[in-house]
């Protein structure tokens, strides 16, 4: 099975780093979220329901809907902060975090489990610093629009209706879904960032990643 | 192909493709209402939320939906749109986007009717949900109040997208593939925002003609005390409004060609303050504003509703099947196949749409002040003998000509063309009818406020207007005051301040001084500033 990856590229000024990437990253768990499954006698199960909620963007001529899940809100928000506390305040940079949606797939002993990505997200960030207010404000619209277009992006790539993992059964539930949230049950991710200094090296998580990832196997 | 299809599988799409109608329609709506919507997650499946998504139903919206559908479901050649537009307060009008639900012929057979084409009928409102935010109209939806409202309309057919302007943008939402049909969920949306001003422009001079065709269509029987104001008769009582229809109600006798008395005690000050909360009330809720839609549109297809989101009965689970739950799988297969579908009424039977009579007057208030200013001038052709109306609010020097709404249709043109104050120093072009025997008034600076053009003084001949030739102020009568009725009003205040003491610096004597003293100073001033100069350089240095 191939994996599906998809790049998304925006321009941000630094203090709306946060908000572009809640809003990418919101919007595609929206659509990579389920309801909490309840399984039932004779294999079968009921799905629970997904709220949503409007958020409007501070530092953004925008608005985007989430799922109303403050447990979900708040994972997602510590993984940006962290993103943005590596990219530091007031510099420009580069960075990148990528949304990987995968499965679980049990191995025998020694080995651990093997995590099959099926859906990968990479949002690029160029953060730029701004001279004076005008330009904040053109930039604050402009990234509005951009997202927008994000949005639309990310929309006609999920209606692609492309591969998604079979709704488990009970036992194998954990391999495919994120069962630890209270109220909705998006597909298993992670999220992992890279970043790039302005010199254009790569000072990544992900070279540390790709030989832990080798080791292990 | 529908023989393919087994009855329970086709009878269960029908049901998802009708429910997903529904459902649309509400998102859509719902997202133009101005408000940010929030709705909660549950764990537990309650089983009146289709798609496994807490949207909320306002009855109204589903009622409509449903009177717009008649029984019938989109299909092909058969398209649900949800036409979005925006109406001004001076009662322009513009389409901003449409939403079109529509089926084509490609078909996938071997797609599961009860599982996966629900499960993406879910995704494909999951993503109408995200791209509602981002059209422009979203932007808009959330501004409107005071200045314009978003309407809606429901309609089933053919697409019409030509009321969108030149150079509309199209976004698809989604796809679904279904073994009858491939639905489609797509936005039209408008980009030329610009077309509206002129528009308004355009229509300033008919403007009350605008109004009467507008109402003529009405066929809401109730409606007949909100009709526009020429068509009110004179001085008619009507009590136990609210602020609104009282305000419509006062504005109304004003615009009636009845005797002057009656006209112009209309005209006083409470009425217009009572304008401004007229204003506010009819404009300030987005809800009211989709009820003032339904009136306006009711003479097109279909209804706008008053939205009612605060008083609306969200979300009934109506009588359900508890025992099933919303979506019952068989997991492991490719599909589960839920064991029962849940019926789900999802009708709060509303009677009738509410009608919101309050929100009319929005198109009564901005020609308010034109119309009120015609009927002062209505009678101010029988003022040949009369002296000043008691009650005028503005002794301006001069008045209107003919009376509003009289048979002399050429005459109505704008407020500002008519009411040349200093007309007497105008081209005599302007006086088009000849035979008024009124008093050309003198000329003040252009009215871009109608309330200003449109209060006048009757009999302005008496009142101590100047003749034509010579220039002699009698009796000074600003606009908007009112001598005889406080101590202190708007023409005492110009006189006293009209002719400011010359500022100090600016007299000869005054300055000469200073400018000696200034000059015989510098040097002193100057060693001053080379003394503190590590100062300054420092203090530079923290600006960088």
């Amino acid at each position: 099975m191939n994996c599906r990856s998809e790049v998304l590229e925006v321009s941000v000024e630094g203090r709306q780093v946060d908000e572009a990437m809640l809003a990418l990253v919101h919007t595609i768990l929206l659509h990579r979220s389920t309801g909490k499954f309840h399984y039932k006698k004779e294999g079968t199960y009921s799905i629970g329901t997904v709220g949503t909620q409007d958020i409007d963007c501070d530092f953004i001529d925008f608005s985007f809907v989430r799922v109303s899940s403050d447990e979900l809100d708040r994972v997602i928000r510590k993984a940006v902060g962290e993103f943005k506390d590596a990219m530091g305040n007031g510099t420009d940079g580069m960075g990148q975090i990528s949304l990987e949606f995968y499965q679980k797939k049990k191995s025998r002993w020694p080995f651990s489990d093997e995590c099959i990505p099926w859906e990968v997200w990479s949002i690029k960030v160029n953060v730029v610093n701004l001279a004076n207010e005008q330009e904040r404000q053109i930039c604050r619209e402009k990234v509005g629009e951009k997202l927008g277009e994000k949005v639309i992006n990310i929309v006609e790539v999920i209606n692609r209706h492309e591969y998604l993992p079979k709704m488990p059964t009970q036992s194998e539930v954990d391999n495919v879904f994120d069962t630890s949230l209270k109220d909705v049950q998006p597909y298993l991710y992670k999220i992992t960032f890279q970043i790039t200094d302005t010199l254009g090296t790569s000072v990544s998580t992900t070279m540390r990643r790709l030989i832990k990832d080798t080791l292990a196997l | 192909m529908d023989s393919d299809l087994s009855p329970q599988d086709k009878k269960d799409l029908d049901k998802f493709i009708k429910f997903f109608a529904l459902k649309t329609v509400q998102v859509i709506v719902q997202a133009r209402l101005g408000e940010k919507i929030c709705t909660r997650s549950s764990s537990s499946p309650t089983g009146s939320d289709w798609f496994n998504l807490a949207i909320k139903d306002i009855p109204e919206v589903t009622h409509e939906a449903k009177k717009a559908l008649a029984g019938q479901l989109p299909g092909i050649g058969r398209s649900m749109c949800v036409e979005i537009s925006l109406k001004t307060s001076e009662g322009d009008s513009m389409e901003l986007e449409t939403w079109c639900l529509e089926m084509n012929e490609k078909c996938d057979k071997d797609i599961k009717v009860s599982y996966t084409v629900y499960n993406r009928l879910s995704l494909l409102l999951k993503s109408l949900l995200a791209i509602t935010r981002v059209t422009p109209a979203y932007k808009l939806s959330r501004k409107q109040g005071h200045d314009y409202v978003i309407l809606y309309r429901i309609y089933f057919g053919e697409v019409q997208l030509t009321g969108l302007g030149e150079g509309f943008q199209t976004v698809r939402v989604g796809v679904v593939g279904t073994p009858v049909g491939t639905i489609t969920l797509s936005c039209a949306y408008r980009t030329n925002l610009a077309f509206m001003s002129t528009r308004q422009f355009e229509r300033t001079a008919p403007i009350m003609g605008i109004i009467i065709d507008h109402f003529v269509e009405r066929p809401f029987g109730n409606m007949g005390h909100m009709h526009p104001c020429n068509y009110r008769a004179p001085a008619e009582e009507e009590g136990g409004y609210t602020g609104v229809e009282d305000s419509q109600e006062v504005c109304t006798t004003s615009f009636s060609t009845s005797p002057p008395s009656q006209c112009v005690s209309a005209l006083s000050t409470a009425h217009l303050k009572s304008l401004k909360p007229a204003v506010m009330d009819t404009l300030k809720v987005p809800v009211m504003s989709l009820g003032f839609s339904h009136q306006l549109y009711c003479s097109r297809l279909s209804y706008q509703p008053p939205v009612l989101v605060g008083a609306a009965d969200f979300c009934h689970p109506s009588t359900l099947n508890a025992a099933n739950p919303h979506q019952m799988g068989i997991p492991g297969k490719e599909g589960g196949v839920p064991q029962q579908v849940p019926v789900q009424p999802c009708h709060a039977a509303q009677a009738e749409h509410a009608r919101a009579s309050s929100c009319l007057p929005n198109d009564h208030v901005p020609a308010v002040p034109s119309g009120s200013g015609e009927d002062a001038e209505a009678s101010s052709r029988s003022t040949d003998g009369k002296s000043v109306s008691p009650r005028d609010v503005m002794e301006t020097t001069f008045t209107r000509k003919v009376g509003a709404f009289v048979n002399k249709p050429g005459t109505q043109v704008t407020t500002a063309s008519l009411d040349l104050p200093f007309a007497a120093f105008a081209p005599r072009a302007y006086d088009i009818e000849e035979n008024d025997p009124m008093v050309q008034p003198p000329e003040s600076p252009a009215t871009s406020s109608p309330l200003q053009g449109s209060l006048h003084s009757q009999g302005s001949g008496e009142s101590g207007v100047p003749a034509q030739d010579d220039f002699v102020m009698v009796d000074f009568k600003p606009a908007f005051s009112k001598d005889d009725l406080l101590p202190m009003d708007l023409g005492t205040f110009y006189r006293e301040f009209q002719n400011p003491p010359q500022l100090a610096s600016l007299t000869i004597d005054v300055s000469s001084q200073s400018m000696a003293e200034d000059l015989d100073s510098l040097p002193e001033k100057l060693a001053v500033y080379e003394k503190n100069i590590d100062e300054f350089d420092a203090f530079v240095d923290t600006l960088q």
